[in-house]
C-alpha cells in the first residue's frame, strides 16, 4: 500500500507534466463553456455533453491507457528490479493515470458551472454526470491496462483498443437495434434493460437520461426503465454492475500482471 | 553468491535456457558473454524475478528464490537501455528510487559526483541523450550500496570519461567483496573487467571458468579470438578438434573452474 502511493505520488507528475492530460481538460472546458453560452440553459447544455462525454472518455481513456503501459514497459521493468512487488506496481500505475485523467475531465465540466454560481435545476444532473464520467474513466483505464498487459505486441494491442471502443460505442448498439427490430413483435423491454447491463456505455448512458426528465419522450420503454432507474433496487443494480465493470478487467489485468514475463 | 542450478525457461517454442547451472561467487566479477540471442538477457531478468522460470531454481545469498519480492533490495541493476518516465526530471527519478526503498541513511553517491551531470539532473529525462541516461541508471544501481550487482552493457553509449568512472566504480565494488554479474559485446571490457567467464550458446553453459582458462583452453593470447575459437569449434560440430571439443562439451563442475578434460 505505501508503495503503491510512492508509485501514484511520482507518475501522478510524470502524467500531470504530459500536456495531453492538460489539453484533454481544457477541451471540457471549451466544451461545456461553449455549450453553456449557446444554449443558455443549464440542463440542454448538459444533455449535449452527455452524448460526447460517452464517445470522448471511453476512446481517450483507452487509448491514452493502453500507449501509457505500452510506453512504460521500460519503466515497470526498471521498477520490478526494485524491491516493489507487482500488485503495488500495477494499483500505483492504474491510479497514477486514472485518476488525473478523472480529475481533468471533471474540473474541465464543473469549472464552467462553479463560475456561474452553480448549475441550478440541473445540479443533480451535473454530479451524476461527474460522478459516471468518473467511472467510465476507470472502466476504460482498467480495460486499456488488460488490454496492454495481455498483447505484447502493442500495435495488437492499439487495434484492439480501437475496437473494443467501436463495439462499446457503437457495434453494440447496433447490434441492439437489430434485436429490437427483429423480436418487436415481442414485450422487450426487460431483455433490452438486460441488455443495457451488459454494455458500460450504454448502463452509463440510460442512467444519466433517466436523470433528464425526458425519458417521457422515450416511450413505453422510457416508462420501464424510468420505473427501474427511478427505484432504489435499479439503482443499486446499475451501479452494482458498473462496479463490476471496474472489478473484473482490473482483477483481470492484475493477475495477468502479475504472471507475465518482463 | 548467486547459486543458479538446472534453469529452463522457453518462450512458445524457443527454449531460451536449457538446463543452466552456475555459481556466481562474490568478490569477483564474473562475465556472462555469448553471441545474440544465447539467452543472457533472460537469464538476467530470471534473477531479477522479471521472468519465471519454467523449471530449475536460484539461490541469492542463500536464499531460493519462490515468489517474494523483498531480496531485490540486495540488488542493483542496471539494464541495457534504461527508461524513466519521460516527463520526470533525473533528480525526480533518483528520489523516488530512494523512496522506494524507504530513504536509508547510507548512500553511496560517488558516481552522482563522479559524472559531472551539470545542470542535466534538473532537466526532463526526455531531453537527456541516451548516455545520459544510462549514467542516471549507473548512479542508481550503486546508489543503495548493493551487495549485488547486475550490470547489462553497463558501458554501451557511455564517453569514455564516464565508462573509466564507472569501471573504477565496479572495480571498486569487487574489492569490497561485492558480487558482480556483467554482461558486455565488448570483450576488451570482458578482459579488463572480469575474472570469471560464463560463455552461454543457445542456452546452455559452452564454457565456464577463470577468465585466463579460456585463453588457455584455446591457445589464443586475446579473449575476442578465444571466444571466436569456441564459436568456430562449436560450429565445426565433433569433428573438431578433440581437446578442445572435450573442454566445450564436458559438464561443469561445481567448484568455480572449468573442468577441462586433460588432453
Amino acid at each position: 500500500m505505501d508503495t503503491t502511493i510512492k508509485i501514484v505520488k511520482y507518475e501522478l507528475n510524470d502524467v500531470l507534466r504530459s500536456k495531453w492530460v492538460a489539453y484533454y481538460g481544457l477541451f471540457f472546458l471549451v466544451l461545456t463553456e461553449g455549450l453553456l453560452r449557446f444554449s443558455g440553459a443549464n440542463v440542454k447544455a448538459l444533455l449535449s455533453l452527455v452524448n460526447v462525454v460517452l464517445l470522448l472518455i471511453p476512446l481517450v481513456s483507452i487509448l491514452f491507457g493502453t500507449m501509457y503501459l505500452y510506453n512504460a514497459r521500460e519503466f515497470v521493468e526498471m521498477l520490478l528490479a526494485q524491491p516493489v512487488n507487482r500488485r503495488s506496481l500495477f494499483a500505483g500505475m492504474f491510479s497514477g493515470l486514472a485518476l488525473p485523467l478523472a480529475m481533468s475531465f471533471a474540473a474541465g465540466v464543473a469549472l464552467p458551472f462553479l463560475m456561474r454560481g452553480g448549475a441550478g435545476a440541473g445540479t443533480g444532473a451535473l454530479l451524476m454526470l461527474l460522478v459516471t464520467g468518473v467511472w467510465l474513466t476507470l472502466i476504460f483505464v482498467a480495460l486499456a491496462f488488460l488490454i496492454a498487459t495481455a498483447f505484447v505486441d502493442r500495435v495488437k494491442g492499439l487495434g484492439t483498443a480501437i475496437i473494443l471502443w467501436l463495439f462499446f460505442t457503437v457495434i453494440y448498439d447496433g447490434g441492439v437495434l437489430l434485436f429490437l427490430g427483429a423480436f418487436s413483435d415481442y414485450p422487450l423491454d426487460k431483455p433490452v434493460l438486460a441488455l443495457m447491463m451488459l454494455n458500460p456505455v450504454d448502463l452509463t448512458r440510460v442512467a444519466l437520461l433517466m436523470n433528464f426528465d425526458v425519458s417521457a419522450l422515450m416511450g413505453y420503454t422510457g416508462a420501464v426503465f424510468r420505473q427501474f432507474f427511478g427505484s432504489g433496487l435499479g439503482l443499486a443494480v446499475a451501479f452494482g454492475m458498473l462496479g463490476i465493470w471496474l472489478a473484473v478487467p482490473l482483477y483481470a489485468g492484475l493477475r495477468l500482471f502479475e504472471k507475465r514475463d518482463f | 553468491m548467486i547459486d543458479i542450478q538446472a534453469l529452463k525457461k522457453r518462450f512458445g517454442p524457443r527454449e531460451v535456457l536449457r538446463g543452466l547451472d552456475a555459481r556466481i561467487e562474490s568478490g569477483r566479477v564474473t562475465a556472462v558473454v555469448g553471441p545474440n540471442g544465447a539467452g543472457k538477457t533472460t537469464l538476467i531478468k530470471c534473477l531479477l524475478g522479471l521472468t519465471r522460470p519454467d523449471a530449475g531454481s536460484i539461490e541469492i545469498d542463500g536464499k531460493r528464490l519462490n515468489g517474494d519480492w523483498t531480496y531485490r533490495s540486495k540488488i542493483g541493476y542496471m539494464p541495457q537501455a534504461a527508461r524513466f518516465p519521460e516527463n520526470l526530471t533525473a533528480r525526480e527519478v533518483i528520489r523516488m528510487h530512494k523512496d522506494l526503498r524507504g530513504n536509508p541513511d547510507r548512500l553511496d553517491e560517488g558516481l552522482l559526483h563522479a559524472f559531472s551531470f551539470n545542470d542535466d539532473l534538473d532537466k526532463p529525462i526526455r531531453t537527456l541523450s541516451g548516455g545520459t541516461r544510462q549514467k542516471v541508471s549507473a548512479v542508481i544501481a550503486f546508489l543503495f550500496r548493493p551487495n549485488i550487482l547486475i550490470l547489462d552493457e553497463p558501458t554501451a553509449g557511455l564517453d569514455p570519461i564516464a565508462s573509466s568512472r564507472l569501471k573504477d566504480k565496479i572495480i571498486e565494488a569487487k574489492e569490497a567483496g561485492k558480487t558482480v554479474l556483467l554482461t558486455s559485446h565488448i570483450m576488451s571490457e570482458i578482459e579488463e573487467l572480469s575474472d570469471h567467464i560464463i560463455f552461454l550458446l543457445e542456452g546452455k553453459i559452452c564454457f565456464e571458468g577463470p577468465r585466463d582458462e579460456i585463453k588457455a583452453v584455446t591457445g589464443e593470447q586475446r579473449l575476442e579470438r578465444a571466444i571466436a575459437a569456441l564459436l568456430e569449434q562449436r560450429a565445426a560440430g565433433p569433428s573438431g578438434a578433440k581437446g578442445l571439443h572435450q573442454a566445450i562439451a564436458s559438464p561443469l563442475s561445481r567448484n568455480g573452474h572449468a573442468s577441462v578434460a586433460s588432453p
